[in-house]
């Protein structure tokens, strides 16, 4: 699928603008007859726009960075430890967390559509739902890595995670050096979206510094 | 189906582009079709296999030409008209021109945090055993259905191992038909790098997809 940089030509404008106006045409039929409330809509773009996001799954990697217990539980049962914060639901009914290790650095992707940990993560990024992404990373992830401008250790496995069913996968990346004696909160700071879905590593705390 | 959804492993799209601080949503037709898309599941009453088949469910060309909304919108007006819920000429003049459908329910402003709190488990109570447990070999079978799968076509006729027995879950193959949910177990089925791409692939890369039984079969 075209990503939204390709619509710079009059054609998509207006392709853009026709889809625009169908949407709304269907919204209003759909309302007029009783299907769909307004007001729902309203609630359900506010949840994934400004309240569900990856600041949710950031709050996870840091607890699990910081209380070796609830690492256990996460690792064990990640749906439940998730939970407990209260993050559940559509699109992470079934969660799994994958450890990332000097030996393996995990990535997950959606090859078929864009399979994504909503509850977590909030809505997925256009690069993730990406013709490139999802073609390339499952034969080719050290070359994804390089156009995010990561390189791992030579040493280091790389393990990809297609998410064919309804298992969502949330990586936890290692807890970078330097952060001993970090509150939960500081150190959630330096967890990145893409950290968590392993196209990223958490920031440093020099990065954080800047 | 063998369709242009199914991308893993093609070549030719370029590199991944990142945008900064990239919104949510791009446009305020973004969000009303996503909005609407769960909220018309209600009336609607398909389930997630039926969209996914509705979303992939059309030439390539044109699913590769579309925007991920795009698609979306593309199959929920698809699913909405297949059902009889709205008309051709209503889309056409963007308001009702006939008596709606009764339909079971609707998604009210009240019930939103709920319905999405709850979401849609998939996992089910079976009396079956697993015919497959963690460390056996298995191949992926060659299936071609023209209709909904979720077994890639890079995986298939590859041989991998069970690393993990996730549990009984509904069969996607089977709901996207309307034809029940057919619970299956699930496993996650790892394969390596090489396996998949060939000798010169990168020998340090394992990729596994979660892959329900009937997709299987065992490796003596």
């Amino acid at each position: 699928m075209s990503g939204h940089d390709d619509h710079h030509h009059d054609h998509d404008h207006s392709e853009l603008t026709e889809t625009q106006l169908r949407v709304r045409a269907l919204e209003t039929v759909l309302t007029e007859k009783g299907y769909v409330d307004p007001a729902a809509l309203d609630l359900l773009i506010e949840t994934y726009e400004k309240k569900v996001g990856p600041r949710n799954g950031a709050r996870v990697v840091a607890k699990a960075w910081a209380d070796p217990a609830y690492r256990t539980r996460l690792f064990k049962e990640a749906t439940s430890a998730i939970a407990e914060f209260g993050y559940a639901g559509r699109q992470g009914e079934h969660i799994v967390a994958l450890e990332n290790t000097p030996a393996q650095h995990n990535m997950v992707v959606c090859t078929l559509c864009s399979c994504y940990p909503w509850p977590v993560l909030g809505l997925p990024p256009l690069w993730y739902k990406s013709a490139p992404y999802r073609s390339r990373v499952v034969a080719d992830p050290r070359g994804v890595l390089a156009d995010f401008g990561v390189t791992l250790p030579q040493g280091t496995k790389i393990r990809v995670w297609d998410s064919t069913a309804e298992i969502r996968y949330l990586v936890i990346p290692m807890r970078p050096a330097g952060t001993d004696g970090w509150s939960e909160e500081k150190l959630g700071e330096l967890v990145t979206r893409d950290s968590m879905i392993g196209t990223g590593l958490p920031k440093s705390p020099k990065d954080l510094a800047k | 189906m063998n369709g242009a959804q199914d991308l893993g492993g093609m070549h030719g799209f370029g590199p991944v582009v990142p945008e900064p601080n990239e919104p949510v949503f791009h446009a305020e037709w973004e969000r009303r079709a996503f909005a609407l898309t769960l909220a018309a599941a209600m009336p609607g009453d398909w389930n997630l296999d039926m969209t996914r088949f509705a979303r992939e469910n059309r030439p390539p060309a044109e699913y590769l030409a579309m925007s991920y909304y795009q698609v979306w919108f593309a199959a929920l007006e698809a699913m909405l008209k297949e059902r009889g819920l709205v008309a051709d000429d209503e889309i056409d003049t963007g308001h009702s021109l006939h008596p709606p459908k009764p339909v079971a329910r609707t998604l009210s402003p009240g019930d939103v945090a709920q319905v999405l709190h709850r979401g849609a488990p998939t996992e089910r109570e079976t009396k079956r055993a697993a015919k497959f447990k963690a460390g056996d070999k298995v191949r992926a079978k060659t299936i071609n259905p023209v209709t909904h799968t979720r077994l890639p076509r890079y995986v298939r006729g590859r041989t991998g191992t069970i690393e993990r027995v996730i549990g009984c879950h509904v069969f996607p193959d089977s709901n996207a038909l309307g034809a029940g949910e057919n619970p299956q177990w699930l496993y996650t089925v790892r394969f390596e790098g090489r396996e998949l791409w060939g000798g010169n692939a990168d020998p340090t890369v394992a990729v596994s997809v979660d892959a329900w039984e009937p997709y299987l079969e065992p490796v003596a």
